[in-house]
Order: structure tokens, then sequence, then C-alpha cells
């Protein structure tokens, strides 16, 4: 053996030892039974064909990488942003380790998050006991102020009732009669992450607004909508309406739960809009959500109490972010800072010195439906072309905005948008109609190794790189974030492919 | 084990699955046959006349209170009765909650880990009114029941009720062995009944196994919370159920793949015995005041 103990070898280099490679060449060889080399090679080949490409638009019955996740996770990232509230799952507990491990792997933070732990009986009988116990447990080990009840699939499929489990168990004493304990219905069958989100915040409203008498005031009410980059870009919109004098009220903010800082105190719960200011919110003068398709039935409920209500598409870039700030300034009557005009300037400036780098450069985006649409309108202000714009949880409407786009720009020229398609599309695409590069989450890695379009991560989750989301992307300086995160890939692919001396490397410059 | 029979009673709610089941089961045990009943409704009441019980502590009420089906014995769910025959009921949710279709399945896989099946020659399930979804078809599954008996009678909504769990089998009987065995009419004294049920029974690929006239001392029996067999075994409708339960023996390995028909198919075949008039097109949808003042009007 190469490992010992006083030579241990990590993962990186104990696969690469002698035995371990004759090993898997043994496996292969005798108990794989694979096709030949070249028909493997012939078949790999054919896959990147626009035959093959046809083929995978018409798929019908079968998804291959979705780039989605689903209901409940939207809800327990929602949940999180309340004053001391723990989310709780009503369903199986492998769901709930689901949520949690995804976003701890994102924020690199604990995830707080219990499940009512339905088993094969609760399945059978229905759920009440556990949501019974389940209450009653949370509310006596968490203490929590506040326990936003949502749902897994197991629950919808046997058609558990929320409204009813929850007045059943308050009347059976799991947490006092007062106790707030809002809920939304989240199938995971249904829609994805987003809808998790509207649904969630939109359950939690309702629970402390319902049957208030609303007195206006000038306040106006912030909703981030599901985004990855929730603790730099709340920190962010806070900075610019502080700048701004706005007086608001985040909704569902959860930028300190996921950037608690290590001083030796364990926080499971730590900053959240407080639920005095949540219901506090029906009073506001407008609600204004940053993100359209994670929000839409909240600001319909939000409407429907009289309040105004404006949606953006995750802006992104000068042009979004000049509209957002002069719809805020609109709304409250307060005036753009000049601290804001100049962080303006500065942007454009940098777009300006970095213009030759990045015009006309290709690019295919996938994500979310507001941040595809955001990152696409920022790079045809950048002069690039987002050749692929693809979004799962996009529909009809996010694809008849993304063609508006389209056609308001000559960069727009000969883009597409692929509502509900998946990365195995998205592969075709990149073989097909090759693009300079790649803008997604982590799972984008593997397109990037299989098609050789250089990845730019931007989106969620991102697991293999540390610390992106306490950086905004909103705001002129969230902006400069992701004009520098672009600008660093090209320069890098510039570098990685003008190195070989004496060959290529009479462009291995110094200055770019 | 090779000798395990397993058969299913299928039928709409209410046209005496259970009470036909248990008496040709009883029947069966007086052949000596070794016999479990798997009674799956939620109702728990396929057993009942076996037991002379009302009902007796299900499968999933035992393991709601025990916190788990894995904490369940054979023992405590497994109750004997008429001539040793094995009585389990699956048992399920309250009305309204749950899934009681995951119910039947939760309960069959804990008696196949258990080994309810050893040493026995026959299980039978009775499984409640209509395959309303895959729980309710978990007997007709891959190595379950060989052979499906449907009780149904000469009313159309149980002829309905036979075609549509004849769908059911359909739909598994390629993939596994699973068979139709035959109907059997359960008589409700409508006209003309043994013909329907011959003809529909013909047009579904299979045979009317048996009629079973109508007899008060079935009632009778029930009221006692007994089979004809226990009660009467002179009568002349223990015969019957007797006469049943041989011919039900002797299917073993005749079961076919059935061949369910369209509702227009079905419509059709009453009007050919002449008990549904042939639907006039132009008054359907009308009225009976409409009708009225078109006669009117036409007078």
């Amino acid at each position: 053996m190469t490992q010992s103990s006083n030579n241990v070898l990590d993962h990186f280099n104990l696969f690469r030892e002698p035995e371990y490679i004759e090993m898997f060449e043994s496996k292969k060889k005798n108990f794989e039974f694979p096709h030949p080399m070249d028909k493997v090679e012939e078949t790999r080949e054919w896959t990147k064909s626009w035959e093959y490409r046809e083929k995978n638009f018409s798929r019908e019955a079968l998804t291959v990488n979705p780039a989605k996740a689903c209901q409940p996770l939207g809800a327990v990232f929602v949940a999180v942003g309340f004053e001391k509230t723990m989310p709780f799952v009503h369903g199986s507990q492998g769901c709930v380790a689901y949520y949690r491990s995804h976003l701890s792997r994102h924020f690199k933070e604990p995830s707080s998050c219990v499940s009512s732990s339905m088993t094969e009986d609760a399945a059978v009988f229905g759920g009440l006991n556990n949501m019974i116990d389940g209450l009653a447990n949370t509310y006596a080990m968490y203490k929590p102020k506040m326990i936003a009840v949502s749902t897994t699939c197991m629950a919808e499929v046997i058609g558990d009732d929320l409204n009813g489990f929850i007045t059943n168990a308050k009347n059976k004493g799991s947490v006092p009669e007062d106790y707030p304990v809002p809920y939304a219905h989240t199938p995971a069958f249904v829609g994805s992450h987003i809808t998790g989100y509207d649904n969630a915040l939109r359950g939690i409203l309702s629970n402390f607004w319902e049957g208030k008498e609303r007195t206006p005031n000038d306040k106006i009410n912030f909703i981030g909508g599901f985004d990855g980059y929730t603790v730099g870009n709340l920190r962010e919109v806070k900075r610019m309406f502080d700048l701004m004098g706005v007086e608001h009220t985040i909704l569902a903010d959860n930028s300190e739960v996921f950037d608690t800082p290590a001083d030796g105190e364990f926080r499971m719960y730590d900053g959240g809009t407080t639920l005095e200011d949540t219901a506090a919110a029906l009073n506001a003068k407008a609600t204004i959500a940053m993100q359209q398709f994670c929000s839409e039935k909240t600001l319909a409920y939000a409407a429907e109490k009289g309040q105004e209500v404006a949606a953006f598409n995750h802006p992104v870039g000068v042009a979004a972010t000049d509209k957002f700030l002069m719809e805020v300034s609109r709304i409250t009557g307060k005036t753009i800072p000049t601290e804001l005009t100049k962080e303006r300037g500065r942007l454009v400036d940098a777009i300006a010195d970095s213009s030759a780098h990045i015009h006309g450069k290709k690019f295919a985006i996938y994500g979310d439906p507001d941040l595809t649409l955001g990152l696409a309108a920022f790079l045809m202000e950048l002069g690039a072309e987002p050749v692929h714009v693809l979004s799962t949880n996009g529909g009809k409407e996010w694809e008849a905005k993304m063609n508006e786009l389209f056609e308001s720009s000559p960069f727009g020229k000969g883009c597409h948008a692929y509502a509900g398609k998946d990365l195995w599309h998205m592969r075709s695409l990149l073989f097909t109609e090759p693009v300079d590069f790649l803008i997604g989450n982590t799972y984008g890695k593997y397109l990037d190794r299989d098609t050789g379009t250089p990845l730019i991560r931007i989106g969620f989750p991102v697991f293999d790189r540390h610390h992106h989301h306490r950086r905004p992307v909103w705001g002129y300086q969230g902006g400069m974030n992701v004009l520098i995160t672009i600008l660093d890939k090209i320069f890098d692919v510039m570098d990685n492919t003008t190195n070989i001396p004496a060959k290529s490397d009479y462009s291995f410059d110094i200055i770019r | 084990m090779a000798s395990l029979r397993q058969i299913a009673f299928y039928g709409k709610g209410g046209i005496g699955k259970s009470t036909t089941s248990q008496n040709t089961l009883a029947a069966l045990a007086d052949l000596g046959q070794k016999i479990l009943i798997v009674g799956c409704d939620p109702k728990a009441d396929s057993t009942r006349l076996i037991l002379h019980a009302k009902a007796q502590d299900t499968i999933l009420s035992l393991a709601a209170d025990a916190g788990s089906v894995e904490d369940l014995e054979l023992e405590d769910v497994m109750k004997v009765g008429y001539k040793g025959i094995r009585c389990v009921e699956s048992g399920g949710p309250e009305p309204g909650v749950g899934c009681a279709g995951r119910g039947v399945i939760t309960s069959i896989n804990f008696l196949e880990e258990e080994g309810a099946y050893d040493d026995m020659d026959y299980v039978s399930y009775d499984v409640l009114g209509d395959v309303v979804c895959g729980g309710f078809a978990m007997p007709i599954r891959e190595n379950k029941a060989q052979e499906i008996y449907i009780v149904m009678s000469g009313e159309m909504m149980a002829m309905y009720a036979a075609n549509n769990i004849s769908k059911g089998i359909l739909k598994y009987a390629n993939s596994g062995g699973v068979r139709l065995g035959g109907l059997v009419c359960n008589e409700r004294q409508t006209d003309k009944e043994l013909e329907l049920a011959d003809s529909l029974a013909k047009k579904l690929n299979t045979n009317l196994i048996h009629f079973v006239p109508r007899d008060n001392i079935v009632q009778h029996a029930e009221l006692r919370r007994m089979t004809v067999l226990e009660y009467a075994p002179e009568s002349k409708q223990a015969q019957e159920y007797r006469d049943l339960a041989q011919k039900i023996h002797n299917n073993a390995g005749n079961g076919t793949i059935p061949t369910p028909i369209t509702m227009d198919e079905l419509e059709d075949l009453l009007m050919e015995h002449g008990i549904m008039k042939r639907v006039d097109e132009s008054v359907v949808g009308k009225t009976a005041a409409e009708l009225a003042a078109e006669a009117a009007a036409a007078a």
C-alpha cells in the first residue's frame, strides 16, 4: 500500500496510485462489460450533432438535470427571514434534510429547520398527530417566536389540510392560541422554489394582515425573492434605501441568519424581519418586489390590501438599477443622493474601461426566470450577446418578456429564450451553436467540462466556490461585482489560451 | 409454497362481496383448505362472518398505537375463526383523511415480510368498491393474486364497475401473472339477470362462474354474524356456496386476460337484452318542461 499512517493520501492523490488504477481497470474489464471505446466515442460525437439536438428538443417524457429546486426550499428560505422563526415542514424528514443541506452548502452556514417526521402510518392515517406533536416539540425545544409551516409531496398527495391541522393542534395546546403559525401549501411537484417562496411569504403576511384595518403610512416594503446573493443584496438594498432616506421594511430578511459571525455564540436565529414590523407592513404605502416571478401572489395580495405594488426582474447593471432607483424615488418622493449618482458614474466608467474585451462576446445563461432576465439585460448593456437563455422554471410569460428584451437591442438579434428546458438541452445548444461563456450555478461545471464552454458562476446554488453570496449583484456596486466576475473569467481564459511558450505566448500579455 | 393459491374478490360497493367471499371461503375450508383472508377495506368488515366479531383490530390501527408497522408481530393482527380460517384486516384511516390505498400496500407488505402466507393453501383478498388508485390494485400486482373474481349483479352500475375492474386487471395482466378468474353474479332479481351477466362475461373474455340466487337465509345468518355454511349447513343456499367454492377450486390456471369494453358497448349490451331503450338523441339534455312545450307545439 502506498498509504500508511505516516503518509495519509487525500482523495486527490489516493485513487491515482497504481493499485487503484489497476483495480478500476480490472473492474471495468471484468464486471462492467462496456461497449468498445470506439463505439462510445462515436456515440459521444453523435450527441454533439444537430441531428441529436433535434431529437433532444423533441423529448417529451424525460427531464435531465432540471435547473430548479422544489417549493418547500423556497418556503424555508422565506421563513428564516423572520425574527426567531423556525421553518416547519409537514412531511418526511429526508425532504427537510435536503433543504437544510442545500442551503448550508451554498451559504456555508448552519440551516435550522424541522420536519413533522411523517412515516408510513402518517401517510395512511393523515399527519394530524405529527402536526400536534411536532408543533409542541418545536415550541418547547427551540423556543421560536413563530413557526412557519410548509408541506412536502407526501402530505400534499394524501391531502393533509394545514388550516384544520394547525387549529386542531392549537386546540390541543401544542402552542398558545394566539401564537403565530402561518402556513402555506407547497407541493413540490408543482412549480419550483420560486413558487414556494411566493406561497410562503403570502402565507406569513396573511397571518399578520388578515382582518386588520390598514392605516397607510409612507414606508415601503421590499421583497428580495429567492436569491443566492441574499446576504450581500439585502445589505446593499438597505444601504441604498438609507442613503436615500427611504423608510422601509425588508420582508423575509434572511441576510443575517445566512451570515452569522463566529464569535463563540451559536445563533439558531439571527436578524430577520421583526413580527411587529411584519404586522405593521400592512400599512406601507407600497410593496416593491425585486423578482416578479418570485412574488406574483404576494404582490397581488398586497395590492388587494390597497398598497401600490411594483415588480422588477432581478435588476443588474446601469439601466436596470436606474429604473429601480427612479421608481423608488417616484413612490417615496425621496431624491437619489449624490453618493449613488457617483457610484453609477464609477460603474459606467468601469464598463467603458473594459468594453473592448466584452463587446461582442457570446454568452449562454441559465437560471431562475428573473435572474436570467436581469443578467441578459446587463450583458446587452455591455455589448455582449446572450445567445441562449434557458430557464427550467420559466414559463410562457417569461419567454415573452425575454423576447421583448432581445428585440429592444441589436445585441439581442439571433438570441433565443428556452422556457421549461433543462441542462441536457443546454448541452445540445452549446455543442451546435457554441458560445464564448456560460453563466449558471455550480451544476454548470459539468457543461463546462463536457462542452469546453468556460463557466461563470452566477446563480443558486454555488457550492464549489465560497463567499460569493456575501457580495451584492444589485445596485451599481452589485453591477460592478458582476462585471468583475465576468471579466476575471474572460482574462483567465485569455491567459490560458495564450500561454504556450514560443507558440501562442506572443499574446501572453502583462497588460490586458 | 408452490401450492399457495392467491385469489381476490373485487366488485362494486354494497354488491355483497364480503358476504359472498366469506361464504365461499367457509365452503373451501370445509373442503379442508387452509385459508388466510386479507381484508383490504378501511371499513374492516371482510372477516366478521368468519370471526363472529364486528371488526377486529386492524394492522394499521395497531401500527398507529405501536408507533410503526415494524413494531407489530403477526400474532397481534391475525385472528382465527371458523374452521381455522386465519383473518387479518388492513384497516385504514377515517373517511376524509390520509391515504387508504397506501394502507393496503403497507399491510400487504407487512404480511409478506412476517410470513403470514407460509403453510397456507389459499390467500384471499377482499378489496373495497373500485380500483380507485394504485393501492387498491396491490392484490393484482405481480406475484400477488393469480385470479380475480368479480362479484356483480344485473344492475347497470355493478356491470360498469366489473368492466372497470377488468381494466385494472388488464393493466397488470401483460406484465404479471394476474388473470380474471370469472364473474360471480349475486342475484338482485333484476330483469334477465342471468343472460345479461353471461353476456357481459363473454364480452370480457371470461366466464360467469356461478349465479348465486337470492335467499333471505343469507341475511338471517348475517344477523348472527355467521356464514350460511355455519348457520345452516344443510340449506340450499349453503350448497350454492359449496358449488361456487368447488368451481373456484377447479378453476386454478383457467384465468383469462380480460377484454374490457367501452361505455357505449356496455349500453349496447343492455339494449340488446331489452333492458335499456335506445336513447333518442333529440331528447338528451332537455328538461321536462322543454319536452312538454315541444310536444304541445307538435300537437
